[in-house]
């Protein structure tokens, strides 16, 4: 019988996710997605610097006046080019989405594991807590939050992170819970490995998987939720400006200049497919049967 | 099952009871009363007005007050439209928003299943992939795009309906539209992966063999387990048709109980804004006991 190392040495380490990588490869919606929001990030990351306009500088020659070779998204009714302020909002609710989703991914996963590894009856109480908390309004209670404390951006992300984990918190629970009864880390156990490398090399990858493919799933849902509140306007506040609040500006002026509510919409909505498509490639790449209730 | 019905009404009042605590006391953290806005309240006026609705006692005190109502199933009176009790305000906008999510539903039940049970007959085909395909741009157009774009194309370009207002039959077709789109998506994949996986089992393949007709197996053998799926997803679909509706009744300019809840909020209306939040907890929690009595009935193998 070989020993312990030589097995370990045989299989390389990185081989789950080596194949996942190799299968989402083929998966040209999801490779479609992954390019489009790298595209869509370094454009607004990078582009205000290359931009010739700030966000907040006013073109008084050109109000509302459409797309042209000056401005190339054309420009709002104060005269404020449309692309910088595009880029801006880009960086406000790709931010919020992935503040929001980290917030979510530290509670959910932090509980989900130890109602996992509790087990028994602190388990089943810790569950039934996060049952009824699904069964609350809990969009009400965003829009109440906003209103009470004032519409202060980083309230925002934890209010939004606060609601979105529960999913998260079921997904590591059952997942820990059925991992700690297979037979693989039975066999590890017998094998003699120690507790902490059956944690590092067997639990956190089986873990990691259905986490990073609801992290991609979380991260629409959570920009989803800001454009929402920004849309009633209890988002993020002028002159700062997210993809949600450019939307709502564009829905009241769309009949004269319908470019200031398609161009952000687009953008909006190209970002959204984009991580749906490469959350579901993950999905099926790496294997995870995940169910949204 | 009665005992499961009412160990799930027993339970659902501390659910209520801490949403309503929580809610009552959010909204006093807020800085400035509801009648702070008003111009030119000489202080006597406004202490009367402050000693009339009870607000110039101990939180704590009011806190009780409020209880003891609630129980009761008294909401309170309004602060901000003088003499309308909140229970009144709810029952002249709620059956607004009850229409329109109803309407919704009702939409997204129907083309969703139609849907999903075709791309599930013929999995990947192009009709296949198109429904697939239309269903994830559903997913990913929020309603405040789609139903500006629809505003936009129907109403002002073409003419066919009006842009916005609540009248005629025909002001409901573009908002029940718009709320429904996104739902009707996500119920067309969740029966397409539950029809998927009920007609790749045996039992439908042994109806095959004895001959049944294509129409038997779909509406007879597959749908009751192909549907469990949609149906768990019910309760949240009402959430957020019930959260969507404050969007389209703004865009739309409906009356319904979204939009005046939003105002409320804004306007610092503190028994309308606990009243609705309470409400809503409410048919929350109803119609998710209402879906898991549906499930259980449509899956006797789950046990409660």
């Amino acid at each position: 019988m070989p020993d312990v190392a030589e097995i370990d040495a045989a299989e390389p380490g990185a081989s789950l996710w080596r194949d996942a990588w190799l299968r989402l490869r083929k998966n040209r919606l999801a490779v479609f997605g992954g390019v489009a929001l790298i595209i869509i990030t370094l454009f607004c990351l990078v582009g205000p610097w290359l931009s010739r306009y700030t966000y907040e500088e006013q073109d008084f020659a050109q109000y509302a006046k459409p797309p042209s070779a000056l401005h190339w998204f054309g420009t709002d009714k104060l005269g404020r080019d449309q692309m910088t302020r595009i880029m801006h909002g880009g960086r406000i609710s790709l931010g919020v989405g992935i503040c929001a989703t980290l917030v979510s991914l530290t509670i959910g996963v932090l509980y989900g594991a130890l109602a996992g590894f509790l087990g028994g009856k602190t388990d089943a109480a810790m569950m039934r807590i996060v049952d009824i908390l699904y069964a609350l309004p809990f969009t009400v209670f965003v829009i109440l939050l906003m209103v009470v404390f004032g519409r202060n951006i980083v309230l925002l992300f934890v209010a939004i992170g606060a609601v979105e984990w529960l999913t998260m918190a079921r997904i590591v629970r059952g997942q820990v819970q059925s991992l700690r009864k297979q037979e693989f880390i039975e066999a590890a156990l017998s094998l003699g490995l120690s507790q902490r490398r059956i944690i590092l090399r067997h639990m956190i990858p089986n873990v990691l998987g259905p986490v990073a493919v609801y992290t991609t799933l979380t991260i629409p849902a959570v920009m989803l939720l800001e454009a929402f509140l920004s849309f009633l306007g209890l988002g993020v506040q002028p002159p700062m400006s997210s993809w949600g609040t450019m939307i709502k500006d564009g829905a009241e002026l769309m009949e004269e200049f319908p470019w200031l509510l398609m161009i952000p919409a687009a953008f909006f909505s190209l970002t959204l497919f984009s991580l749906n498509f490469l959350g579901d490639g993950l999905r099926d790449a790496l294997d995870v049967r995940t169910s949204k209730d | 099952m009665f005992r499961f019905i009412a160990a799930r009404l027993l339970q659902t009042i501390p659910v209520l009871f801490v949403v309503a605590t929580l809610t009552f006391f959010m909204v006093r953290l807020v800085p400035g009363g509801p009648f702070d806005a008003e111009r030119n309240v000489p202080p006597e006026i406004k202490r009367e007005l402050e000693a009339y609705y009870g607000l110039d006692k101990p939180v704590f005190q009011q806190y009780l007050d409020y209880l003891g109502r609630l129980v009761r199933g008294d909401l309170g009176p309004s602060y901000k439209f003088a003499n309308r009790s909140v229970n009144e305000m709810i029952a002249s906008t709620f059956p607004v928003s009850l229409q329109l999510g109803g309407m919704a539903l009702g939409l997204a039940l129907l083309l969703g299943i139609t849907a999903g049970v075709i791309a599930a007959l013929r999995p990947n085909s192009a009709l296949d992939y198109t429904a697939s395909g239309i269903s994830m741009m559903g997913i990913c157009l929020p309603t405040f795009v789609l139903g500006p774009l629809f505003i936009l194309v129907f109403a002002l370009n073409l003419r066919w309906v009006n842009a916005s207002g609540w009248f005629d039959s025909a002001d409901r077709i573009l908002p029940a539209a718009t709320l429904g789109i996104a739902y009707a998506a996500y119920i067309a994949r969740l029966t397409r992966g539950g029809m998927l996986e009920i007609l790749s089992q045996d039992f439908i393949r042994t109806a095959r063999a004895k001959g049944a007709s294509e129409a038997r197996i779909i509406f007879r053998h597959s749908l009751r387990g192909g549907l469990l799926p949609v149906v768990s997803y019910l309760g949240p679909a009402a959430a957020g048709i019930l959260t969507g509706s404050f969007v389209i009744e703004t865009i739309f300019q409906i009356p319904g109980l979204g939009r005046h809840f939003v105002t409320s909020a804004f306007n610092r209306d503190f028994t309308m804004v606990t009243g609705i939040v309470i409400f809503y907890a409410v048919l929350i929690v109803f119609f998710n006991l209402l879906v898991d009595i549906v499930q259980i009935w449509l899956n006797p193998k789950l046990k409660y």
